[in-house]
């Protein structure tokens, strides 16, 4: 569930810590790391956000990794530990972008369907399985789909460990809410 | 000659250029067989269908395994950076590729280094790209969902997944979401947004809508944005006019869903074989409507 802390404000402090205290970007080569960064910090109770890069970082599919850069060391410590490491540790003043926290979900009668930004996960409400995935751009979505459809929700492959992009991040939130709204 | 570009879900999947073909349920392309699925190969199975009844020849596929790392959608930008200027094509589609500025900016140079500019289209991560390098108006059609047209609405967001908050995915806002998107120069020169009502648009103002028959189930299955933007491409790549195959292609896309009787659960596979009679029906149904024009 840490992939979906930082929209579910379980940690309020931090967000109000985050605001006061000199902030910096963890950069990383490719999305995929970002989340395995993001999946190591939570886990070892770091207070970090995942939130959109400033423009100058911007290549098309990006995440950053939001720190209190007074913890760099540590936290750089901890990841190297784990192998995640950054590319580039950068300080930032501008406010950053923030993934999407609205989900929209449609009664299909048997089945119900979540979205998150661009991606759509249905799932039938009896056995809960999922049905099908729709939306999204990146070419993990295909690769998601294949792995997940057919599976049942408890089951399935999660996009935050088998995806790559931010539509695979998008499907993640779709993903959490389905789950939750399905009682897992 | 027409182009689709795209990318197929299978990492060890080769990069392979040229003509694609469909037989039963499964693209071929250069001996590679590929199932037909939600994404490029559910673009590139409507687009044939569409395109035979139309008497044009197949599609020239430029294609590569990536499941979402880039290494496939890299090597294949590279390929098109260095061979597109060179090519002939009269239509050319963009579909599943890793958004990367860079790499898009690079292909789009290589195709206006072509002698005769060709008709433009992009979908999925290819009219990510093409919209935040903003070069979006070098485009002659997107084909948005929802979700995507309120990113191309916010002038701000990099990816659908920072569209921001204010700016509402919901379909009683598309007419505002397009006027923003055309205001922010975010916008291809035609739009086709598909959802509960389709809409066809341009710079002056919505030209169509098309909200019959309504297929409920047809939102959650993957793939069904796919084959519309398939069908479009034909129509287009056969010389019709990129509004009205735009609105042609939408009504067939749905028709196809009523036949194929679809379910929440249906995959997308079972819409394409309905895609050629759906097509007729339309095609002849505007025929007549013409006739009684003239009469």
């Amino acid at each position: 569930m840490a992939f979906l802390d930082f929209l579910k404000h379980k940690h309020p402090k931090a967000s109000a810590e985050m605001q006061n205290l000199d902030r910096g970007i963890l950069v990383f080569e490719n999305t995929s790391e970002v989340i395995r960064a993001e999946s190591v910090l939570k886990a070892e109770g770091w207070k970090i956000r995942v939130m959109g890069p400033p423009p100058e970082f911007r290549s098309g599919c990006d995440l950053v990794i939001e720190i209190p850069l007074i913890e760099e060391l540590s936290i750089l410590r901890t990841l190297q530990m784990s192998g995640a490491i950054p590319k580039e540790v950068v300080p930032v003043s501008s406010p950053l972008l923030q993934p999407v926290d609205l989900f929209q979900t449609k009664d299909l009668g048997q089945h119900l369907m979540v979205r998150a930004a661009n991606m759509k996960v249905t799932v039938d409400k009896q056995t809960l399985t999922i049905v099908n995935v729709s939306g999204g751009g990146c070419p993990d979505v295909p690769y998601l789909a294949h792995r997940m459809v057919g599976k049942l929700l408890s089951d399935a492959p999660s996009p935050r460990e088998i995806g790559h992009t931010l539509c695979g991040y998008a499907l993640q939130l779709a993903y959490e809410e389905a789950r939750r709204r399905c009682g897992l | 000659m027409w182009a689709v570009v795209g990318t197929i879900p299978d990492q060890d999947f080769p990069l392979v250029t040229g003509l694609v073909s469909l037989k039963d349920n499964a693209i071929s392309i250069q001996g590679q067989q590929i199932p037909v699925s939600r994404g490029t190969p559910a673009l590139l199975a409507a687009a044939i269908k569409a395109g035979e009844l139309q008497g044009q020849p197949a599609p020239y596929g430029f294609l590569v395994g990536d499941i979402g790392v880039g290494v496939g959608s890299r090597r294949l930008c590279d390929y098109l950076a260095k061979h597109l200027g060179k090519s002939d094509f009269r239509t050319i589609t963009f579909h599943y590729l890793q958004p990367n500025v860079r790499w898009h900016n690079r292909v789009l140079s290589s195709v206006e280094q072509m002698t005769k500019r060709p008709i433009l289209v992009a979908d999925a991560g290819s009219m990510y790209a093409a919209k935040m390098s903003g070069k979006a108006e070098a485009y002659d059609l997107f084909t948005p969902d929802i979700g995507e047209l309120a990113f191309l609405a916010d002038e701000q967001a990099p990816h659908p997944l920072y569209t921001r908050g204010f700016i509402l995915h919901e379909e009683t806002r598309v007419p505002e979401l397009i006027t923003r998107s055309y205001t922010h120069n975010n916008a291809a020169r035609h739009l086709l947004v598909k959802g509960e009502t389709d809409y066809v648009t341009n710079q002056n103002g919505i030209q169509a809508t098309i909200d019959y028959p309504i297929v409920e189930a047809m939102e959650a299955i993957g793939g069904t944005g796919d084959t519309l933007t398939g069908i479009v491409v034909a129509l287009i790549a056969a010389g019709m006019e990129i509004s009205e195959a735009a609105t042609v292609a939408a009504r067939a896309n749905r028709l196809a869903g009523y036949y194929a009787k679809p379910t929440a659960a249906t995959q997308v596979a079972e819409i394409v074989s309905y895609i050629p009679g759906a097509l007729e029906e339309i095609l002849a149904e505007n025929k007549k409507g013409e006739a009684k024009r003239v009469a």
